[in-house]
């Protein structure tokens, strides 16, 4: 068991080894990883020290407190927060050796082909074939909402690899490469003006089998790895009181007193307490997590979160009053970043608008809670049993 | 982000339970489970005597919890806020009427402020129950009416004393600034028709009653609404957990169209917002019990909680009542005791609305 002296121990030895100061950035970031101190609770010899994840803010502080890089987060959060998780949990040990260390450390950006304009809630019905030859896989379709798509060096992908069995059981989890010649690009520009996302269309794109993560028609199980993660990487961060959408909109009723009206500020009022129990929420979610009785309640922070931070921001666009009237810049980009509190107020209202469609529902997670929290019983279906080729479309 | 507002503490609050705290709980449930059966609620709220003393006898004197609050040294059980929030919780569960709230927590909370050892220790035992003589619905900080004091003796009527008809000791502001600790024996004490049935208010009249002082009022006021307001967020949590426990089950047994009526989807997405609100509360109701605990943020803390809980609690009873159909709105079922609390709760310790007023203070966000 590794304890938080044997954490600050390895990390003091690493910092030693490496002074950020006299270091390139990836050098640094591959010996970060090389030492286990990547993200503690992986594997040893995958960038973790089979530690528990509660004692990861050890080795961050101490990095952070000596001037060490990191590996800019939020710029590979889909590789960390949904490809590693799947492939640690059903990748190969040749697989975990070649894409967990250039996913962690940034040199290689991840995305996911995952959502297709036909299959957006109900994903199950997805229709891009993969189809075997000899030792790869071919694939043809269209994928959709894929932010990151020109960036990245690789995509978690699923498609379909049996039509003629019911949707749930035909379909099989790969590694994409990004780079192969059937693989196009195009953005997909969104209400905000920008092109956070990407249309991505496959033509006779050939992937390895030694590419394929689990077993073949178990590409469903090996997606809810993934999509669990993406729920958590969505609502899960922690904030301090007035972090988030919350902190912008006081910040300009405190210093634009000629704006405030009475309505607003009763609704201004409330959303800052909504704000605030939704914190205390995640925190205390965070503390079951801690103390390793996770609950239930991780379900719900995502329904939560995209609530406020549409109520938020319409109310701060209200509050700007004749300025609200003005948007910042419509020109057509494609961002590296997606920053939900970045820009100006409508640019925000507008972003948040994905917040309850993007990462599931808040439909689905409602069904979700109610059928797996509090155990109430499933609509009635009439596609569990139908072969994939003969649903309704 | 200004400086000068007060930001998280540093410390984060404890917002779990304690395994002590699930042993209380548990055995505070247990103890209503066998005592305080939905009917017998009913019935009792039809008798003269609404309040359920051999369950306060249990309570108090069987298992002490009327001295959480209270240092051992007065014959308390020198716990805290945090655990007398687990007890509100499971009596807010069970819509309880007992005076745990008013006595054990709110005239308790104004004994500590005036440092009134002899009468503590009685309240704490149970076998005493006090009531504070300021009006249930108002909030830490609001105006309430003082008596007249006249050659040494107190007059005037006070109205909306929540349990005042089972109290033993009333504690009354005077308009000297003083809190006045006068018999009950002493006082003219009636029952008002009350909208909440298992906590009722009354008047009391003075009519030259003798008072003996015991400390300043308006710190002794403030020092116990805000505690009352503060864990009364625990008690919505109960009244809330149960209306959506109880109306889950209900769906799931009730069938009509052939299904059971918990498989529309319609309602699940009631029933998961409802849940995702409780989840909310618990945390808001934890933070506040926590930090009346260790006295950091508690302004902040239970102001949160008492503009989030009122809405979250009357909201469940009143989805319990709809989901529940026509059985909900008749005399028998129980879900009308959680209704008439749950709504005479957001009254009480002031409504949302007066503590988000607070908060525009507290937290900087001033009105126009």
């Amino acid at each position: 068991m590794t304890d938080t002296e044997e954490l600050r121990r390895r990390t003091a030895e690493l910092l030693a080894a490496h002074p950020p100061a006299d270091t390139d950035r990836l050098d640094f970031l591959r010996a970060r990883f090389d030492a286990g101190l990547a993200w503690v609770h992986f594997p040893e010899g995958l960038g973790g020290l089979g530690a528990p994840r509660s004692l990861q803010p050890v080795v961050d502080a101490e990095l952070a407190a000596a001037g060490a890089p990191d590996n800019d987060p939020r710029r590979i959060g889909i590789g960390l927060g949904m490809a590693a998780p799947t492939i640690l949990q059903y990748g190969t040990e040749e697989q975990k050796r070649r894409f967990l260390r250039p996913l962690w450390t940034g040199e290689e950006v991840w995305c996911q082909l995952f959502s297709e304009p036909g299959a957006g809630s109900d994903l199950a019905a997805l229709g891009t074939r993969a189809v075997r030859e000899g030792e790869d896989w071919v694939v043809n379709g269209q994928k959709v909402w894929t932010s990151s798509a020109h960036l990245a060096r690789w995509a978690i992908l699923i498609a379909r690899t049996d039509p003629d069995v019911p949707k749930h059981r035909g379909i099989t989890y790969f590694v994409c490469d990004m780079t192969d010649p059937g693989v196009e690009v195009r953005p997909l520009r969104q209400i905000t003006g920008e092109a956070e996302f990407n249309e991505v269309f496959l033509t006779g794109v050939r992937i390895p089998d030694s590419r394929r993560l689990g077993e073949v028609g178990d590409g469903w199980r090996v997606a809810q790895t993934t999509l669990n993660n993406e729920r958590v990487a969505i609502g899960g961060a922690r904030l301090p009181r007035e972090g988030g959408m919350i902190g912008p909109v006081s910040k300009t009723w405190r210093e634009r007193p000629e704006l405030r009206t009475h309505d607003l500020h009763q609704r201004l009022l409330k959303l800052w307490v909504e704000a605030e129990v939704a914190r205390l929420t995640g925190e205390r979610l965070r503390q079951q997590l801690v103390a390793g009785h996770p609950g239930p309640e991780g379900a719900g922070m995502k329904l939560a979160f995209a609530r406020l931070n549409q109520e938020i921001s319409g109310l701060e666009v209200e509050l700007r009053g004749e300025e609200g009237l003005l948007y910042d810049d419509w020109t057509m980009r494609r961002p590296e970043l997606v920053d939900f509190t970045g820009r100006d107020a409508g640019y925000r209202y507008l972003r948040s608008k994905g917040n309850s469609i993007e990462g599931g529902t808040s439909e689905v997670l409602l069904n979700i809670v109610a059928e797996r929290v509090l155990g109430l019983p499933a609509e009635p279906r009439t596609d569990k049993d139908v072969a994939w080729k003969d649903l309704a479309r | 982000m200004s400086t000068t507002i007060p930001m998280s503490p540093s410390a984060q609050p404890g917002l779990l339970y304690s395994e002590e705290e699930e042993a209380l709980r548990a055995a505070v449930r247990d103890l209503l489970t066998d005592h305080c059966d939905p009917a017998g609620v009913i019935a009792r709220t039809e008798s003269d005597a609404p309040h359920d003393r051999a369950l306060w006898k249990s309570l108090t004197e069987g298992m002490g919890l009327a001295g959480l609050l209270v240092p051992e040294e007065y014959g308390g059980q020198g716990a805290g806020p945090r655990e007398a929030a687990v007890v509100l919780e499971e009596l807010g569960r069970a819509v309880a009427p007992v005076p745990y709230l008013t006595s054990a927590v709110v005239a308790t909370e104004a004994l500590l402020a005036c440092d009134a050892g002899d009468l503590l220790a009685e309240l704490a035992s149970g076998r005493r129950i006090g009531a504070l003589g300021v009006g249930l619905h108002l909030a830490p900080g609001a105006a309430f009416t003082a008596v007249r004091l006249e050659g040494g003796a107190l007059h005037g009527e006070l109205t909306g004393i929540a349990d005042a008809a089972v109290a033993d000791v009333l504690l009354v502001p005077a308009d000297d600034g003083g809190l006045y600790a006068v018999d009950a024996a002493d006082a003219t004490v009636t029952a008002q028709t009350s909208l909440d049935l298992t906590r009722p208010v009354a008047t009391v009249a003075l009519d030259g009653a003798p008072g003996r002082r015991l400390g300043d009022a308006d710190t002794a006021v403030r020092r116990a609404l805000r505690a009352g307001a503060g864990l009364l967020a625990s008690e919505q949590l109960g009244l809330a957990d149960w209306s959506l426990t109880e109306t889950v089950r209900y769906l799931k047994e009730r069938k009509q169209f052939n299904r059971p009526v918990g498989g529309f989807q319609a309602l699940k997405h009631r029933l998961a917002q409802l849940w995702l609100e409780v989840v909310h509360l618990r945390a808001a109701a934890r933070n506040a019990s926590d930090a009346l605990a260790t006295g950091r943020d508690a302004d902040v803390a239970v102001a949160v909680a008492q503009a989030y809980a009122a809405a979250v609690a009357v909201r469940a009873a009143e989805e319990a009542l709809q989901l529940h159909g026509g059985i909900g709105m008749t005399w028998e079922h129980p879900v009308h005791l959680y209704l008439k609390r749950a709504k005479a709760d957001s009254i009480a310790y002031g409504t949302a609305g007066a503590h988000r007023a607070a908060l525009a203070g507290l937290v900087e966000l001033p009105a126009p």
